[in-house]
């Protein structure tokens, strides 16, 4: 009897604790104030307000657990209108990454409505950009690290190393909120990627934002991390929503109530 | 389901064991509840969609499982305007901009749509401030625009169901002070299955080459 009890117990932690597993590990991110390089058309700051953001991107192993519960969204099932044709190319089949693909390297290939669909099955949501700025200004001890020079260069040094997106989760710095890979692993998703606007895309007649162009010539960091941000927002203009490239992932946000 | 088979098994393992505390007995219900709790906020999300005939096409925005509610305040779906091509456009009623002439280039285009074919074409503005542009409001704004015939449907939804519709169109929109935005100039054209066939992009450009497409589409459901 006490060993049937034993065991059921035990059989209950188990199933506990594998859910408790799953859940993403996320890490709180206290309110805070920030000029974006981006999208204040002033020049006075932007409100975050506080949040839950996951502490590494979306791996494969992840997002192998999603598809399976809900295959809808897997490489043969998904509709057109929500992922374009290069969607988990580089995975061996529907619910398999294969071998090269590592299980805690970061999911990429995934287009701005399956990665939606995955943080609102998780109970969450993409991050904004401002959000995702913010945790991104951060170095290992400070909150906005956008100044210095070394920060800088780690950033636009990443940008000119190919592959990086094969790596696992978890082996770049760790930053002052205790989030991974914000610069030197993947780029990400954010919830509002499409609220940007560039002048000197094909698009006419679009509301355009000086506070993109520097035209500094010399380079310091001021300029380097406007170059940096730049990148970034030029990338993220111009992508669409049903998009997958192979550079491309992204991770969870929550509300905090 | 297998979830509930499962608790159902556990239950009855619980109730055949005397024995186990009342104490035991709590927890093991709160674990119980917390499973099918944490089971149950994902499903809750997916709803499963009704069965239709014919299927919808792959690129097509019927796909989309986004409610809606129109001027009149009655909600639907973005499939409930299926069957008619639909040249839409995304606005909002506080606009002193461009929004005023993209209007206005959509009252032109229906102006322009033969009386012949007009029961075939549905033209459909999206708001993108719902907070402000409320039903009430975007009835206000329908009437004051000559746009009350039951050829024109104003939509509004939640903030994030826009921003997605906002992204099937390659419209990009951003809120830079209350009650102004910045937004891409596009009218799209949607065919009767609901797949995008043609963009115009900019102001008070020429509405030709949108009007064949319109024109050419809607001859098809003749």
């Amino acid at each position: 009897m006490l060993k049937n009890k034993i065991v059921l117990s035990l059989f209950l932690l188990i199933v506990t604790t594998s859910l408790v597993a799953q859940e993403p590990k996320m890490v709180a991110i206290a309110r805070g104030k920030f000029v974006p390089l981006y999208g204040a058309t002033t020049k006075t700051p932007v409100e975050v307000k506080p949040f839950y953001i996951d502490v590494y991107p979306v791996t494969n192993a992840q997002y192998l657990t999603f598809l399976k519960k809900y295959p809808e969204n897997s490489r043969s099932r998904i509709k057109g209108i929500f992922a374009d044709k290069s969607y988990l190319s580089q995975w061996e089949s529907d619910f398999s990454f294969g071998k090269v693909n590592l299980s805690n390297a970061p999911v990429t290939n995934v287009s701005w409505f399956t990665a939606k669909k995955y943080c609102e099955c998780q109970g969450g949501r993409l991050p904004t950009m401002d959000e995702w700025e913010y945790v991104a200004m951060a170095d290992e001890k400070r909150i906005d690290a956008r100044t210095k020079e070394s920060f800088n260069k780690y950033i636009m040094s990443w940008y000119e190393k190919p592959n990086t997106y094969a790596n696992p989760v978890g082996e770049t710095f760790k930053n002052y909120w205790g989030v991974y890979d914000m610069h030197g692993l993947v780029w990400e998703w954010t919830g509002d990627f499409n609220s940007i606007f560039l002048s000197g895309e094909s698009r006419k007649d679009k509301d355009t934002d000086k506070n993109l162009f520097c035209g500094s010539a010399s380079v310091n960091a001021t300029d380097l991390m406007n170059y940096a941000a730049f990148m970034r927002y030029a990338f993220r203009g111009s992508l669409k929503a049903r998009y997958t490239t192979k550079n491309l992932g992204f991770r969870c946000a929550k509300d905090k109530k | 389901m297998k979830l509930t088979d499962f608790n159902f098994e556990i239950k009855k393992r619980i109730s055949s064991r005397s024995r186990i505390s009342f104490k035991s007995k709590s927890i093991l219900y709160i674990l119980i509840c917390f499973l099918f709790l944490s089971f149950y906020s994902c499903t809750n999300k997916t709803e499963t969609k009704p069965i239709i005939e014919e299927p919808i096409s792959e690129l097509s925005i019927y796909n989309l499982p986004s409610k809606w509610t129109n001027e009149e305040g009655e909600n639907l779906e973005i499939k409930d305007l299926k069957g008619k091509v639909l040249v839409m456009v995304m606005i909002y009623t506080s606009c002193k901009a461009a929004c005023p002439r993209l209007v206005a280039d959509m009252r032109n285009i229906e102006q322009r749509i033969p009386e012949k074919i007009k029961d075939h074409v549905k033209f459909v503005l999206v708001s993108i401030d719902p907070e402000v542009d409320t039903p009430q409001r975007l009835k206000a704004f329908a009437i004051e625009n000559k746009m009350d015939g039951d050829q024109w449907t104003f939509l509004r939804s939640s903030e994030e169901n826009t921003r997605e519709f906002a992204a099937v169109l390659a419209v990009n929109y951003k809120k830079i002070a209350p009650l102004d935005f910045s937004h891409s100039n596009i009218i799209s054209v949607f065919n009767a299955k609901g797949e995008l066939a043609y963009q115009q992009e900019g102001l008070g450009v020429n509405s030709d080459q949108t009007i064949d497409k319109i024109l050419e589409e809607a001859e098809k459901l003749n």
